[in-house]
């Protein structure tokens, strides 16, 4: 027996998870770190897009008042508080978003590479070569 | 960027255009959508576009960096001394009543009005400051490659 | 119901979207659907009743997240490399355990759009009751965000700020002005890939196009 109701109430939370785990999928599978970027920003708007859903009311509409400020009794608003975290939410991920890709173009200019295979290799080899050079006082880090 | 003639002469029109829709915004963010947070982004946006299609010598003439790095804070700033100031009227820190002790909500109405400045001039000065450290640095790649 | 099939319209297109944005390798194309889908993702919020949450997806993430996206790609390549077989394959068991962990999680959730779930009960009432005779402005949201929780919002304006002082001292070229001057004294020449040399002489300088 399939419970039709229970799964129409939660789709909404299942979709958005779809949604979170593409843009996790793809910054856990792919090297370039451009690409991890964008799969983190995916992953960040679902979530964002979880939250908002929590806070909408059936029947609901957008929190914002008559402008004489007499609510009439039978307008139902959305949950109001959801959209003010999300909303600076959003603005303060740019910034990180900006902060992360500043990253990336300092990692470009040292590496000359912004895949993370080709990074962790330029890094094995420079632990190798500090190795034969200073040998055993180093523990043999690699 | 002599070619660009259609881009160059829409974004001339669009350019004051956006710069105003910032403005109205920022300050008419109590009765509609809109606040600090989302018209800081649209005034930012206006000199990025000018600084993507006249290049960044030429936006930088006209909103220079060391400025975009001072409003950055200052929006910050604005927004704790309003904080601040309520203070030493005697009220609670970013308590508004204080700036209308008869009257409570026009005090927040100002108090509101204040923060929302604040939010919105850090968050322009911030982003434009990004954008210039982007676009300050040279290219890896000519525009052909794209 | 038309909002319903809206709903499931916009989800298509996003799903669509986001499938694109893995299977895609060209970065232009990438950073392009990625601000595709900040735009759709406006558009659904403006359906789940979040006007000023949609108002800045649509102008941030559509607009100045791509930007600086762009000049990434500018500053670095704009073609990923091929991926390796073994980390896709670790990805999906990882992908696959994470998404049963959140189904499980929503499995007593309260059903989508229920005018009775904790969250609709606890203080949301308050604000959309008082704003009117406290704050005395009609946008719910702005009292919200600039009286109610005011120190909440001086707390993420502190961290746009910190965040953009962040990108200033990691790639800006103010510091950078006065280290060049030193290079020039000692005579030696900075490479404009600005790679390789400092590290231990390897010339993988576009080894991400490999």
């Amino acid at each position: 027996m399939i419970d039709w109701q229970f799964i129409i109430d939660h789709a909404n939370y299942w979709l958005f998870i779809l949604l979170m785990m593409t843009g996790f999928y793809i910054v856990v599978s792919r090297g370039n770190l451009v690409k991890k970027v964008v799969g983190l920003n995916i992953f960040q708007v679902s979530v964002f897009m979880l939250y908002i859903s929590i806070g909408k009311v059936s029947g609901g509409t957008a929190p914002i008042l008559p402008v004489d400020l007499e609510t009439e009794p039978g307008v139902v608003y959305s949950n109001p508080l959801p959209h003010v975290l999300i909303l600076t939410a959003i603005v303060v991920g740019v910034a990180t978003t900006a902060l992360a890709l500043a990253l990336i173009v300092r990692i470009r200019e040292e590496y000359g590479t912004i895949d993370e295979d080709g990074i962790l290799a330029i890094e094995q080899a420079i632990v190798r070569g500090e190795n034969v050079r200073h040998g055993d006082a180093m523990g043999d880090r690699a | 960027m002599r070619h660009h003639l259609i881009l160059r002469t829409v974004s001339k029109l669009l350019i004051g255009a956006i710069l105003l829709f910032g403005l109205y915004v920022q300050f008419h963010g109590d009765f509609s959508p809109g606040g600090g947070f989302q018209a800081g982004v649209i005034v930012a946006v206006a000199f990025i576009l000018h600084g993507i299609v006249f290049g960044l010598g030429m936006v930088q003439r006209v909103f220079p960096r060391w400025l975009v790095h001072k409003l950055a804070a200052v929006g910050v700033l604005v927004y704790a001394g309003t904080g601040v100031l309520g203070m030493f009227l005697g009220y609670d820190f970013l308590d508004y009543g204080a700036f209308s002790p008869d009257h409570p909500s026009h005090g927040q109405h100002w108090g509101i009005l204040a923060v929302e400045l604040g939010v919105g001039i850090t968050v322009a000065g911030v982003m434009v400051s990004v954008y210039y450290a982007f676009a300050g640095r040279p290219p890896q790649m000519s525009d052909e490659d794209w | 119901m038309p909002e319903t099939w809206i709903n499931i319209f916009l989800f298509v297109m996003l799903a669509a979207t986001a499938l694109a944005v893995v299977r895609t390798r060209h970065l232009f194309a990438v950073v392009m659907l990625s601000g595709v889908f900040s735009l759709l993702s406006a558009l659904l919020f403006v359906t789940l009743d979040a006007v000023d949450v949609a108002f800045t997806e649509a102008a941030v993430g559509a607009g100045i997240s791509t930007v600086l996206m762009l000049g990434t790609l500018a500053l670095t390549s704009r073609r990923e490399g091929p991926v390796s077989a073994s980390r896709q394959l670790w990805a999906l068991p990882i992908v696959v355990l994470t998404a049963a962990a959140l189904v499980y999680g929503t499995l007593d959730m309260p059903g989508f759009g229920s005018p009775d779930a904790p969250a609709q009960r606890h203080i949301a009432p308050h604000y959309l009751g008082e704003t009117a005779s406290e704050i005395g402005i009609p946008n719910v949201v702005t009292a919200v965000l600039a009286s109610y929780r005011g120190y909440d919002t001086l707390g993420e304006t502190a961290v746009i700020f910190t965040a953009g002082v962040g990108v200033l001292l990691i790639i800006s070229e103010l510091g950078r002005r006065r280290r060049r001057d030193d290079e020039d004294e000692e005579g030696s020449v900075r490479n404009p890939e600005g790679a390789g040399d400092r590290i231990g002489g390897n010339s993988r300088s576009d080894g991400d196009i490999r």
